[in-house]
């Protein structure tokens, strides 16, 4: 148990100590939420889509909480590089404490990113809405942010799992670059955080629906504006979402802490 | 105290250590040393179990690091050749860290990293990070932390390495000092052969792979017949250079030096 507190303890730290990262960490997702969200919003209002800062945010959330959680678990390279990561090899605690601790205090910062932006998104004119019947008026739902922490709190563990097993296998710079372009760019653009993923066609819709992230941005989505992905109503949807980012959960913390257990250096 | 029965370990076709058996025990201060490449910190790597043998038997007081992991663990304390400090953390948090790993109770935690920050001369600078810290006061750290645990073995990968004389021969004397005081079995490799000479109460020379020659410096000299343990090791090694290829890890630190001045 104290190995998985200090471990966790470290990322929190380390995050409150560099309030310059912090603020800079967020300068990206904002700007897509201000260039995309006020420039794309004439055209999808057009289209008939609604307000498009609406449909954005939670997008732009997901993509903050993904970014973040998986980069903490990159930054292991990081750790290899400079050393701390043996200091933590050779310590007589089962890898798979080290590894949950890093995971769980990269997901809490991730998380305080999330929120962060949520705040960022208030400011641009996002509200959490309800909409009581098709055509109706939609009132403003501060209830449900609540329930989108759940989802927040879910896209953190993911990638940040998914991230502790790519840092425990990437030795290298290459290896980073190519993970950024080939698996962190593509989960964001493929996951609807952008754009509805109703209406695609045939090839789009199964590779985004093999998106990890998809889910949980249809989850949020659906939580803060009542729009869900699949038309089989709020409460299935919401299972659904939930039940595979815990299933997804549950698989990539088991492949993190078996890289983790077998590195060697 | 440490048992090695022909350890052997090969990456691929090259093999980094080869059939080796020695033995050192309690309370003894061994070095190990070999031109570049020799194998010796692939030996200590597989040591404190970062590196899985191909073949052959360790035993850590009594304990094989690849059964009893764990045991194993709790008894040796390592300080490597890289630094491995969390150079966003202060040096008290580094140590306390150290602590919560290594299971030390709250009360004997707190007493110790005083006692050891004492020693080594950082209690003043306790609360700064460690990234403000020269290579010097770094190592210093280390050392204190490696010992926090009080460790049956401490294994220092040259820990002098980059160091000035005075860090140096300061270093050594709070080695040997809690080498006497808390009978800590040390295992030492080193490229200065006047620290192995001063420090070490045995010396097992390695090259390629294999370990050509050990005993206590006056026995290696007397077998070479010549006067100092440098000539002893340079007949015993030969005065070719060594050369090694670059890795990853080297490739790395390029590129983050590139990025971070550090």
């Amino acid at each position: 148990m104290g190995a998985i507190y200090i471990m966790w303890l470290r990322e929190v730290k380390r995050y409150f100590r560099s309030r310059a990262q912090l603020i800079v960490s967020l300068g990206q997702p904002t700007l897509y939420l201000l260039a995309l969200g006020f420039g794309f919003g004439p055209i999808f209002a057009r289209a008939g889509a609604g307000n498009y800062i609406q449909f954005i945010a939670p997008g732009i959330i997901g993509m903050t909480v993904l970014f973040s959680s998986i980069f903490s678990g990159m930054a292991m390279l990081w750790d290899r590089q400079f050393g701390f990561l043996k200091e933590t090899l050779v310590a007589p605690v089962p890898r798979i404490n080290i590894i949950f601790g890093r995971t769980l205090g990269g997901a809490t910062v991730a998380m305080m990113q999330g929120l962060l932006m949520f705040i960022v998104c208030l400011i641009a004119g996002f509200r959490p809405v309800h909409q009581h019947a098709p055509g109706a008026p939609a009132t403003y739902n501060w209830l449900a942010i609540p329930v989108a922490l759940i989802f927040v709190a879910m896209i953190a563990i993911v990638f940040a799992a998914l991230g502790a097993s790519a840092g425990s296998s990437i030795k290298d710079m290459q290896g980073f670059q190519v993970l950024m372009n080939f698996l962190v760019m593509p989960i964001f653009f493929l996951s609807g955080a952008l754009y509805p993923l109703k209406n695609l066609g045939p090839v789009m819709t199964w590779i985004t629906r093999a998106d990890p992230l998809a889910y949980g941005i249809d989850g949020l989505r659906g939580v803060l504006i009542g729009n869900w992905q699949f038309s089989y109503g709020p409460q299935f949807n919401f299972l659904l979402d939930f039940c595979i980012l815990a299933g997804l959960a549950a698989i990539f913390l088991g492949t993190s802490a078996w890289l983790f257990s077998r590195i060697e250096v | 105290m440490i048992q090695v029965k022909n350890l052997t370990k090969k990456f691929d076709q090259f093999t980094a250590v080869n059939d080796i058996s020695f033995q050192v025990d309690s309370g003894e201060i061994f070095a190990f040393l070999g031109p570049n490449g020799a194998g010796k910190t692939t030996t200590i790597k597989m040591l404190t179990t970062l590196l899985r043998p191909t073949s052959g038997s360790i035993h850590l007081d009594g304990f094989d690091p690849w059964v009893k992991q764990r045991d194993a663990r709790q008894r040796f304390g390592i300080v490597f050749q890289d630094p491995s400090l969390d150079s966003e953390q202060t040096a008290y948090e580094n140590m306390e860290l150290h602590g919560i790993l290594y299971h030390i109770p709250h009360r004997v935690r707190v007493e110790r990293i005083e006692l050891l920050l004492r020693l080594f001369e950082l209690w003043d600078r306790r609360k700064d990070y460690v990234k403000t810290f020269s290579g010097g006061m770094k190592r210093r750290l280390e050392i204190a932390r490696g010992f926090l645990h009080t460790p049956k073995i401490l294994f220092l990968d040259e820990p002098t390495l980059g160091l000035d004389p005075q860090s140096r021969n300061q270093l050594w004397n709070h080695v040997k000092d809690l080498n006497q005081k808390e009978s800590t079995t040390v295992f030492l490799t080193t490229h200065y052969m006047d620290e192995a000479d001063r420090v070490a109460h045995r010396i097992a020379i390695m090259d390629h792979g294999t370990i050509v020659a050990i005993g206590t410096s006056a026995e290696l000299k007397a077998r070479t017949s010549t006067d100092s343990l440098e000539a002893a090791f340079l007949a015993l090694t030969g005065t070719s250079l060594r050369d090694e290829s670059a890795n990853s890890t080297d490739n790395l630190r390029r590129f983050a030096q590139m990025w971070q001045k550090r």
